[in-house]
């Protein structure tokens, strides 16, 4: 078996009275597609969300390429290499698309204010190396079309496309997509897909939280299923598939 | 980016220098008060852009700028004048002002990092006022700022034994106080915006266009978003400080009078009305919103004068009625400021042709 990438032991986390994880552990190898699914309110986007240190857990935590991550800084799980999209895309909208992947080499970069002030040949190199690996993660992801439009007026599947550009601008190690085929038609879908291999293939690790069952498990290498919060099976999709808990969830039977 | 100037542009470049260079002499026909509004107008300029930093760039709503002007112009007055017997060199003020600017807006900003908005605005109105009645009353049981009397017989700027307060003969010409505070003036306003420009295409100020557009998307690509809000807070207050420290030698004078609420309101206004973040919009207001008022001043007396042959409504309270007036339509018409940034178009044609395969 490959490397571990991700660990994620006993992850807890309420909100109030409401257990939106319990106890969630599951492991993610380097170089697979791994899958999270469930009904709504399942816990996977709070999942998503304390691993890239947007919430503190309430109890556990993640061991993140040999050590822990710490909670409550989510700019350093971008240094650490995880990477991240949004369910609701958050671009940054009045910024054109190419500013928008430039600022994702923010955290790979290291020019300061005294740099920009004096623009001596250090800054303008490095200047030179985030615009030109943008426009090339613009091409990666096939939008070098629309790099000086302003993020907010592009298609939707085309914003979709720049969150996943942005996020790989910081080279994660993992990559993570929450819903990203959301509203999609079959066609754009079916892009994506092509797009989510295409970066395992180049050797990221990737993370996906999806309501298109079909899609994930015609996609993932192995997929974990929440309901209530809590991990209901980790397994292939094969397995998964058949798995009567599941379809009970799924059901609601 | 083109480096290379067109002739074009490069007649323009030559035509705006002599405009600039001859500007203060033309105001001058018109008696030393109009340069004097002259400098205030560059004065301005340098103060708005260095709040730009905070609003503009960083989208940190702060309504206290004053506040970091009043301590450099604070510093200034204790350091070169007799009320401590000090008289200290520019080369030390201007950095002390500065640098305790700089403090001062690290302390605004620490404890405010987690505010935004209407929220942030309150704290920072707040503390432009603590520190307008510190100087206020900090003049017992130790007199350190006079209080509300002020601090008088401030020092010019001097470099060496070149004053800039008096006449000085130039090449034939004779320069007034004021026009020699104006070429100051007008070097510290070219520096800033040079400072302006090269921080807006920078690592730095795409990352606090970044926090300003979606501070939770901008943590996620790493960007440390305390840590560069802070730096927006301190770069903004040093500008502050220096704008400070040159006014107070201008003046001759300070006293807490000059650092009301209005005058941060006053900034404010110029950067949101000329285009927040746009550089040549925060110049523009800047200087509509420094001049208008003093020719409103200058020019509603005689023409009310000449209208009706006698004064129906003082000039004063006109030039705010007029003021305020002018600020409600440039907001109904034109909310996004005066001048905002077009939505950028750059040459995007031939660098896709750069592209590596």
């Amino acid at each position: 078996m490959s490397e571990v990438l991700l660990q994620a032991w006993a992850v807890a986390k309420h909100f109030g009275g409401v257990k939106a994880l319990r106890d969630v552990s599951l492991t993610i190898r380097r170089g697979e597609i791994y899958g999270l699914i469930g009904p709504n309110g399942a816990g996977k986007t709070t999942f998503f969300n304390c691993m890239t240190g947007l919430y503190v857990p309430d109890g556990g935590g993640f061991n993140f390429a040999g050590s822990p991550l710490v909670a409550d800084a989510s700019h350093q799980a971008a240094e650490r290499g995880i990477a991240r999209t949004f369910q609701n895309i958050r671009l940054f909208g009045n910024m054109t698309a190419l500013e928008n992947v430039m600022v994702g080499r923010h955290v790979r970069t290291k020019a300061g204010v005294l740099g920009a002030m004096f623009q001596n040949a250090a800054t303008r190199a490095e200047e030179a190396s985030i615009r030109q690996r943008a426009i090339d993660l613009l091409h990666y992801v096939r939008i070098e079309e629309r790099a000086d439009d302003l993020a907010k007026n592009l298609s939707y599947g085309d914003q979709r496309r720049l969150e996943i550009a942005r996020a790989l601008a910081t080279e994660p190690q993992l990559l993570c997509l929450d819903e990203p085929a959301a509203g999609m038609n079959a066609t754009e879908t079916a892009e994506l897909r092509d797009l989510i291999e295409g970066i395992r293939r180049d050797g990221t690790t990737i993370l996906l939280i999806e309501h298109d069952v079909k899609l994930v498990m015609g996609l993932c290498d192995r997929v974990a299923v929440l309901d209530y919060g809590a991990l209901v099976i980790e397994d292939v999709p094969a397995v998964v598939q058949k798995d009567q808990r599941v379809i009970e969830a799924y059901l609601g039977a | 980016m083109s480096k290379r100037l067109t002739p074009r542009s490069l007649f323009g470049i030559v035509l705006i220098t002599v405009a600039m260079l001859g500007l203060p002499f033309v105001a001058a026909m018109g008696g030393q008060a109009w340069v004097r509004i002259l400098d205030f107008a560059i004065l301005y300029v340098f103060l708005a852009l260095g709040l730009n930093i905070v609003v503009g760039f960083a989208g940190l709503l702060d309504l206290g700028y004053i506040a970091f002007y009043a301590v450099g112009a604070y510093v200034w007055a204790l350091l070169a004048s007799p009320h401590f017997g000090l008289h200290l060199p520019i080369w030390v003020i201007l950095p002390i002002g500065a640098g305790l600017a700089c403090f001062a807006g690290v302390l605004l900003g620490s404890p405010t990092l987690k505010l935004r908005g209407d929220y942030l605005a309150i704290v920072t109105l707040g503390f432009g006022e603590i520190v307008r009645i510190f100087m206020n009353n900090l003049n017992a049981p130790i007199n350190i700022t006079n209080g509300p009397q002020g601090i008088t017989l401030i020092d010019p700027v001097a470099f060496g034994s070149f004053k800039f307060s008096g006449n000085t003969q130039f090449l034939g010409l004779t320069l007034s106080g004021p026009m020699k505070y104006y070429y100051l003036l007008v070097v510290l306003a070219i520096g800033v915006i040079v400072i302006n420009l090269r921080l807006q295409n920078s690592r730095i100020g795409r990352a606090w266009q970044a926090i300003r557009e979606d501070e939770v998307a901008a943590k996620a690509v790493g960007i440390n978003t305390r840590n560069l809000k802070l730096l927006a807070f301190a770069m903004g207050a040093s500008f502050g400080g220096i704008a400070g420290g040159v006014f107070a030698a201008m003046q001759g004078f300070v006293s807490p009078e000059s650092f009301s609420l209005m005058e941060s309101i006053m900034i404010l206004a110029m950067v949101v009305l000329g285009g927040m973040g746009h550089i040549p919009g925060v110049i523009l207001g800047a200087v509509l919103l420094s001049i208008l008022p003093e020719a409103l001043r200058y020019g509603v007396g005689p023409v009310q004068m000449a209208l009706f042959g006698k004064m129906l409504v003082d000039p004063e309270s006109l030039r705010m009625l007029v003021f305020g007036l002018a600020l409600v339509l440039v907001m109904r018409f034109k909310p996004a400021g005066l001048w905002p940034s077009p939505e950028r178009k750059r040459e995007m044609s031939e660098m896709r042709q750069e592209v590596r395969p």
